[in-house]
């Protein structure tokens, strides 16, 4: 399942369907994404620029490749875009696996791959003005170690 | 055909999209680039680095040197912050 949208989402309700939709699980990982707000650097929102088409492409390209690697049950991504204040959810990760380590591995390899290969821009809204996030080199690091 | 702009790259040029008739020499989406960047000085000194941008081909990633022939849009992608 893979879902790009403006729309806010439940995680919680989101993490019960999924996991009720394959008996034949016995390990489910989910990983939620929130709005930060640094107390030292505090922003008022966080808006997400996406390029919709080419991002259900390759979120379903890099869920394939999960759902292959890790010999996944099923594997879920939802991911917002948009103007998001801080404690939104910003985006999920749902992994179904027989056992806990698939469930694990799958999940963190999605994030790692969706980090640097999914087609979001972040902005920060702050009392300044607002300014881009800049792409992290741990995040290209987090991704390489998969290869 | 249609090329998109994303994020500080969309800023830096002051719009989304651009409507262009490459000609027949522009065989690969790298040639597009460069023919691009032959026209516009904003978008020339955006992509001063060229290396850190991703291509891609009627909503598909693809690597630079893709042919170009068939595409109906081709979107130039800052690095990437999701997640």
């Amino acid at each position: 399942m893979i879902r790009v949208t403006a729309d806010p989402f439940d995680p919680g309700a989101e993490a019960n369907a999924f996991q009720a939709s394959h008996v034949e699980a016995g390990a489910m990982v989910t990983f939620t994404g929130i709005v930060r707000s640094r107390p030292d650097d505090p922003i008022t929102a966080l808006i997400l620029e996406c390029y919709p088409a080419l991002a259900e492409n390759e979120l379903a390209a890099i869920r394939n490749t999960a759902m292959v690697r890790f010999g996944l049950i099923d594997a879920g991504i939802i991911h917002r875009h948009g103007r998001l204040v801080p404690g939104e959810t910003i985006m999920m990760v749902m992994t179904l696996a027989p056992h806990r380590q698939a469930a694990f591995d799958g999940a963190a390899f999605l994030m790692d791959y969706l980090k640097t290969g999914a087609p979001f821009w972040k902005q920060e809204e702050t009392a300044a003005g607002l300014r881009w996030v800049e792409a992290k080199q741990e995040d290209d690091a987090a991704r390489d170690r998969w290869q | 055909m249609k090329v998109l702009y994303f994020a500080w790259l969309r800023e830096r040029l002051n719009r989304a999209s651009d409507e262009v008739s490459p000609p027949p020499d522009v065989r690969t989406l790298a040639d597009l680039v460069a023919w691009l960047r032959s026209q516009d000085d904003a978008l020339d000194h955006a992509m001063a680095n060229p290396a850190i941008f991703k291509l891609s081909r009627d909503a598909r990633i693809v690597p630079w040197d893709t042919p170009l022939a068939g595409a109906r849009e081709v979107a130039i992608l800052p690095p990437m912050t999701g997640g």
